[in-house]
């Protein structure tokens, strides 16, 4: 049995979802091999050989994945799963925007279906995964020949270095010619990454403008080493960028320390931080539903509170 | 240009579910149900292409129960120009709906198909992704932003890291993120409007697809609660616990 990760990578390095998701697939017992689909893309390759638990890194390298589409990197992972010959039974990725956008052309191709956001593994072919905004657990079992899994990063621990796989080439894919990359706008920030961070400082539609947003929050992130995180109500206001927005439709953080910031707790964001270790709740409605969820909760006008905290910590 | 728009019927977006007590799914009976938000977004899109004069029709299509109709009709209202209603009771996964949507594409022949990016009920965030694939064409997820002109789309998508923009060929599948639009609301004449117009009934076996769920749910439970917090007084108390009891400081 081999499980095939394909790897979130900036060809540099591996990001950190890779690291999770290898973690998740070394719970289903087998070969754990990864590929490196990129271009110029030997660091990275070298990255993934030095993870621990991978047995081999597979690397196609060509200028057909420097955009990173979806259609190129589907098709090369068909190609790897169809010349194995029936030997890969799982593929893996991590349940970020990346492989959201190409694993399940991989499934459809395959004729099989995807598993979305795992987060846990009870066999080689049962999963918990979570449905409605996190408000259940479905277990499901699936009797495909190949499991194409997508998994939620935050419930599995990220597989640590000490690794020695061997790296192998192998031949690209031509390219589809149906898509091009004209544009990249990526949030510059020397904050850590809101999936990997220790601490978010999270802001709503509490916070009023963009100019308070960063006026009052910014100062608390800052001293704290945190990450700052966003409700859809402050993402479609303007305030912060899109990828700021933790939620069932953004992004999924579970840190150890979560501070909401005027935010009323709607449930499509309560599925996006409800895993936090421990979340603090700034709030001045006492009846907001964030309290429901909070270890620590804090009636307060923010603009009064979170300046007090900034030099309290 | 002809767009089709694939609208899931789903729980509102309001409703906390709970989940059954003997561990089968969720209880859905007697709730309300709505069009998937994402799925809005998309029939909004596809309207503003139509009135933009860049498309000539919005054909709507919903794959499920017969009550679905009425979630076409809502995307009549909104102002799709006809729905097709892929009727079973079987529970349809997403690699099911994408080869009903894929046999209607090769009937109808689109030019864009423009689907939610995820259904808010069972959250998979797949069945767009599927059928551009099993259709063989370009795919432009997550959309804040299209534009559509001669054979192309450009359009701006919402990635983990900020944004990108991609130029596809067309025939191509956008899904939908929330920023891409606000849906307009339904007026009552538009609501009437919407009962008149032509709305088809096909069954999966009609499309020639076999929509056999490949998935079996085992059990459905609900998650660990978190425990109850307490409210602190002020500042300096939620700092002390913050350092001395959560340890997280
Ligand atoms: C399909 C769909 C998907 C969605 N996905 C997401 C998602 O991924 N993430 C997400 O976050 N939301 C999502 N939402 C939106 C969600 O339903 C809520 O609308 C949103 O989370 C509300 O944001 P908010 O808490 O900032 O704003 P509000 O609900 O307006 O809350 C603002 C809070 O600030 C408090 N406040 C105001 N002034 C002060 C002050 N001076 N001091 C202290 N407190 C103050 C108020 O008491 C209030 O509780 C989604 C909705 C839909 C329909
Ligand atoms: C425990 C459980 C029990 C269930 N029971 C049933 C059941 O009895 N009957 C039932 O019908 N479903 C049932 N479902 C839901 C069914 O499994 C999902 O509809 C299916 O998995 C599709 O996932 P999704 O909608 O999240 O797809 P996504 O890939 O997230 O959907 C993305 C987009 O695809 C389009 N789309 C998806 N589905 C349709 C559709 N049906 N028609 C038109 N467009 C669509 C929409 O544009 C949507 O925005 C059940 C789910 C669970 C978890």
């Amino acid at each position: 049995m081999t499980i095939l990760v394909v790897a979130e990578h900036d060809n540099a390095s591996l990001k950190g979802a890779t690291l999770n998701t290898v973690s998740a697939a070394a719970k289903l017992g087998g070969d754990v091999v990864i590929l490196v689909a990129g271009s110029a893309a030997g660091a990275a390759a070298e990255a993934a050989a030095r993870v621990a638990g991978v047995s081999k890194v597979l690397v196609a390298d060509s200028a057909v994945f420097a955009d990173q589409s979806a259609e190129n990197l589907a098709s090369q992972v068909v190609e790897v799963v169809k010349a194995a010959g029936g030997a890969i039974s799982h593929v893996l990725a991590p349940a970020t925007t990346f492989g959201k956008n190409v694993l399940p052309r991989v499934a459809a191709v395959l004729d099989v279906a995807q598993i979305s956001e795992i987060v846990a593994v009870e066999s080689a072919d049962t999963f918990v995964r979570p449905i409605y905004a996190g408000n259940a657990l479905a277990t499901v079992k699936s009797a495909d020949p190949v499991k194409v899994i997508t998994v939620r990063t935050t419930a599995f621990e990220a597989a640590g270095e000490g690794g020695s796989a061997s790296v192998e080439q192998i031949a690209a894919v031509a390219d589809s010619g149906l898509s091009r990359l004209t544009g990249r706008e990526l949030t510059k920030s020397a904050r850590p990454e809101l999936g990997a961070a220790k601490i978010i400082v999270s802001g709503g539609r509490g916070l009023g403008s963009s100019e308070n947003y960063h006026k009052v929050l910014e100062p608390l992130a800052d001293k704290l080493g945190a990450a700052l995180g966003a409700s859809r109500a402050a993402v479609d206001a303007g305030y912060v960028p899109n990828d700021y927005q933790v939620g069932q439709t953004g992004k999924i953080v579970a840190p150890q320390l979560y501070l909401a910031v005027g935010i009323s707790g709607a449930i499509q964001h309560l599925a996006g931080m409800k895993d936090s270790k421990v979340i603090v709740a700034i709030n001045k409605d006492p009846e907001a539903p964030i309290f429901q969820v909070a270890d620590y909760g804090l009636v307060a006008d923010l603009f009064e509170a979170v300046p007090q905290l900034t030099s309290a910590v | 240009m002809k767009i089709l728009v694939p609208v899931k019927r789903v729980v509102d977006y309001n409703v906390k579910v709970r989940v059954k007590s003997d561990g089968t799914g969720v209880d859905i009976a007697n709730v309300k149900m709505s069009m998937n938000p994402f799925d809005e977004i998309a029939v909004e899109e596809a309207v503003r292409l139509k009135e933009a004069g860049v498309a000539t029709e919005v054909v709507a299509v919903s794959c499920g129960v017969g009550a679905c109709q009425e979630t076409l009709r809502t995307a009549m209202a909104i102002g799709a120009d006809r729905g097709i209603l892929v009727e079973t009771d079987v529970e349809l996964q997403p690699l099911a709906v994408a080869k009903l949507l894929k046999a209607l594409c090769d009937k109808e022949q689109p030019q864009v198909v423009i689907c939610g990016k995820q259904a808010i009920d069972d959250d998979a965030n797949q069945t767009g992704q599927m059928l551009s694939a099993l259709m063989g064409w370009p795919q432009a997820t997550f959309a804040s932003k299209v534009a559509v002109s001669a054979g192309k789309a450009t359009v701006t998508r919402e990635i983990d890291g900020g944004l990108e923009t991609l130029e596809i060929a067309l025939p191509a599948v956008v899904t939908t993120d929330l920023r891409l639009n606000e849906p307009r609301y339904a007026t009552l004449p538009n609501i009437m409007k919407a009962k008149k117009k032509p709305l088809e009934t096909v069954k999966p076996a009609d499309l020639g697809v076999d929509v056999t769920p490949r998935l079996t749910t085992l059990k459905v439970v609900e998650p660990p609660k978190r425990s109850a917090g307490v409210m602190v007084a002020d500042v300096a108390q939620l700092v002390e616990k913050l350092k001395n009891e959560a340890k997280v400081l």
